[in-house]
């Protein structure tokens, strides 16, 4: 072992140098250390911060996509579809990923039915992402993602249709490009319509493609169905009604609604002008509104079945009562109210079906304004009817104490204060239902309200039907709202528009109105708005479109007719009877 | 020692694999479920385009101009009416 210089591998002549302690601790210490820092890092890693790690890597291949859910739909009382959601693809770009051959854009600008210019223009923005083309047809979007364009992609959105067109949309409105709603029903119950979209995770490779299906998140919830209260047939009765009026007398705008006396239910409510809810470029303000909520007309002589109600039910007087209106005007402080043409003596009943403004007065004047605004304010007017309805509209009733004599006067036959055709309607149910009140419904209701409220007693609802079946008879003022087989009752109502608080030379022509008056089912308001193709008073303009809504709602409906038919059986070959001419 | 080891080895091994075949079969009957539920989802969504499609031909505008122009029919005049009692 001394003096050999073999070198072996455990007798390495280095080693016997005798190294200085600190190296081999030196390193020991460092290799310790290293492995001291990896293990660190290590449970850093997997223990500290380990959430955030899985999140990005499960980032590069998992993804949470949104699962839509169905807006419900709407349908009528008998289950009719009037409006209904179904799937279309909004075409949209990542403009820097779309460098597309000349070829192939114009084949997408056609499918698109865009310009090609307009395209590139798009496509040459800034952004990230660009809108090409929303809701398209189903098939042709599928045409073009088959072209399997870099860049462009696709995705799932819902429109709304209504079968209906121009017949419901004032009642339904519409929904926007968003599938919310922003007018009629949709917005009114859009809580209940709308649907709760759910979401997934799922596996994506790297084009996006979904391989795998992971969980589902939240499972989307489709919005509710919801039946309205309106029949379709007599919507379309109405609709086609209230057009033919518009074009015969030449109206600026017109209203209908009808009620069911059982139910308080709104079986049919039409506007015009309409518009179609399925395309509504080049819409305009008149054309969406909806009049029977949200416009406020001065009603004229439709009021005055109230005033006349209140005299009865005071006992102040009795349908026999004789009432001077001779010569046909009187005079209220400077003001002077008069008839259309000189009554004489008239009994109550015959102030009604003659309607005369002076009678009317008359009977008004026995009443202090607080009783008058009590009545108004119990029939509903002066306040919004809180259907839900948007934009609905309450009417103007100024608190009695400021009522001089003559506001009084002309609020008894219907002018200085204002309604909507919906409160006039039903403040008649008041009539048609043996003094009741009921709440109205857009919705289809299944059992009969309970909450009425009485306003007349039932004996004085009688005697009004009895005097409005003689204002819509033969010596009434709208003979033209008879019906063939059914015996009905109603008021015209015919009052001069207001224009920047002056009285103007045009008219709103109206006619409410029920049928049958044996046992009331249905009441109709029609309202015509500025008639001007010669005639304007109520019995010859709205009740004529009373009568046709009518008829064919009763005949809708199955209700037995209580008219005998034979004296109407003369009609001649046209489809409406003839009737006795009346003047007005 | 070794034998306890073994076996307490062996059953976590055992469960890894459960758990991996019941992971697998989970997301393959997800998988179904999900296919099946889109499915229900077209034919939701078909039959709410019939049902559109069957509103659109049988809209009473159409109906009425159909029976009026194309079968000339026309409303029974009044009189021609007859009333079966105790309908209602």
């Amino acid at each position: 072992m001394t003096g050999q210089r073999t070198v072996t591998f455990n007798h390495n002549p280095l080693l016997e140098k005798g190294l200085p302690t600190w190296r081999p601790r030196l390193v020991l210490f460092a290799l310790l250390a290293g492995s001291l820092t990896l293990i660190g890092r290590a449970v850093y890693l997997q223990g500290f911060n380990h959430e955030f790690l899985q999140a990005k890597g499960e980032s590069r291949y998992s993804r949470v996509i949104p699962v839509p859910a169905t807006r419900g739909r709407i349908t009528d009382r008998n289950g009719e579809i009037l409006a209904v959601s179904t799937p279309v693809s909004s075409i949209w770009a990542i403009p820097s990923d779309a460098r597309l051959a000349p070829a192939d854009m114009r084949q997408l600008a056609v499918l698109l039915e865009l310009d090609v210019d307009e395209l590139s223009r798009r496509l040459a923005t800034e952004r990230d992402f660009v809108y090409l083309r929303r809701q398209l047809a189903p098939d042709v979007a599928e045409r073009i993602a088959a072209l399997r364009l870099p860049g462009i992609h696709q995705h799932q959105e819902y429109r709304r249709y209504y079968p209906g067109g121009e017949v419901t949309a004032h009642v339904l409105g519409f929904t926007g490009v968003d599938d919310r709603g922003q007018e009629g029903i949709e917005l009114a119950f859009d809580a209940q319509l709308k649907g709760r979209p759910g979401s997934r995770r799922v596996i994506r490779d790297r084009r996006g493609h979904i391989i795998e299906d992971v969980e589902s998140i939240r499972p989307p919830r489709d919005g509710e169905d919801l039946a309205l209260a309106m029949d379709a047939k007599i919507q379309f009765l109405a609709y086609s009604a209230l057009r033919q009026a518009m074009h015969t007398h030449a109206a600026k705008a017109g209203a209908a609604l009808v009620l069911d006396v059982r139910t308080g239910e709104v079986l049919a409510l039409v506007n015009a002008p309409t518009f179609n809810p399925n395309n509504r470029s080049n819409l305009s303000g008149a054309q969406l509104r909806n009049r029977v909520f949200t416009d406020v007309f001065e009603p004229g002589s439709t009021m005055k079945p109230f005033i006349g109600a209140l005299a009865l039910e005071s006992g102040k007087v009795q349908p026999q009562t004789v009432i001077e209106t001779d010569p046909g005007r009187m005079t209220i402080g400077r003001a002077t109210i008069s008839d259309v043409r000189r009554h004489g003596a008239l009994t109550v009943a015959q102030v009604i079906q003659k309607s005369s403004n002076v009678g009317t007065v008359k009977m008004a004047q026995q009443f202090t304004p607080d009783e008058m605004w009590r009545m108004f304010d119990t029939l509903g007017f002066g306040a919004p009817l809180e259907l839900g309805f948007p934009g609905e509209a309450g009417g103007r009733l100024r608190p009695a104490r400021s009522w001089r004599p003559i506001e009084q006067a002309t609020m008894s036959y219907g002018h200085g204060i204002s309604t909507t055709l919906v409160q006039m309607a039903r403040a008649y149910l008041a009539f048609a239902r043996d003094g009741e009140l009921l709440p109205l419904s857009l919705t289809r209701v299944e059992a009969a309200p309970t909450e009425a409220q009485q306003v007349f007693s039932s004996a004085t609802a009688r005697e009004m039907r009895h005097m409005l079946e003689l204002a819509a008879g033969p010596g009434g003022t709208a003979p033209k709202a008879q019906v063939a087989g059914y015996r009905v009752a109603g008021k015209t109502g015919t009052a001069h528009k207001l224009e920047g608080g002056r009285y103007t030379n045009k008219y709103v022509s109206s006619f409410v109105g029920f049928a049958p008056v044996s046992n009331p089912r249905l009441i109709v308001a029609v309202m015509i708005d500025e008639p001007s193709a010669g005639q304007h008073y109520g019995g010859a303009v709205a009740a004529p479109v009373f009568a046709r809504i009518t008829e064919g709602a009763l005949r809708a409906l199955g209700v037995a007719p209580d008219a005998p038919l034979a004296p109407l059986h003369l009609a001649g070959k046209g489809d409406r009877p003839a009737v006795p001419k009346g003047d007005m | 020692m070794i034998r306890i080891d073994a076996v307490l080895l062996s059953l976590v091994v055992g469960s890894a694999l459960g758990v991996v075949a019941s992971q697998h079969q989970a997301r393959k009957l997800f998988t179904e479920l999900e296919r099946e539920q889109s499915r229900a989802h077209e034919l939701e969504v078909e039959w709410g385009q019939l049902q559109l499609e069957q509103s659109t031909w049988a809209a009473l505008a159409r109906v009425e101009g159909v029976a009026r122009e194309r079968l000339g029919l026309q409303e029974p005049l009044p009189g021609r009416i007859v009333v079966v009692k105790g309908a209602q």
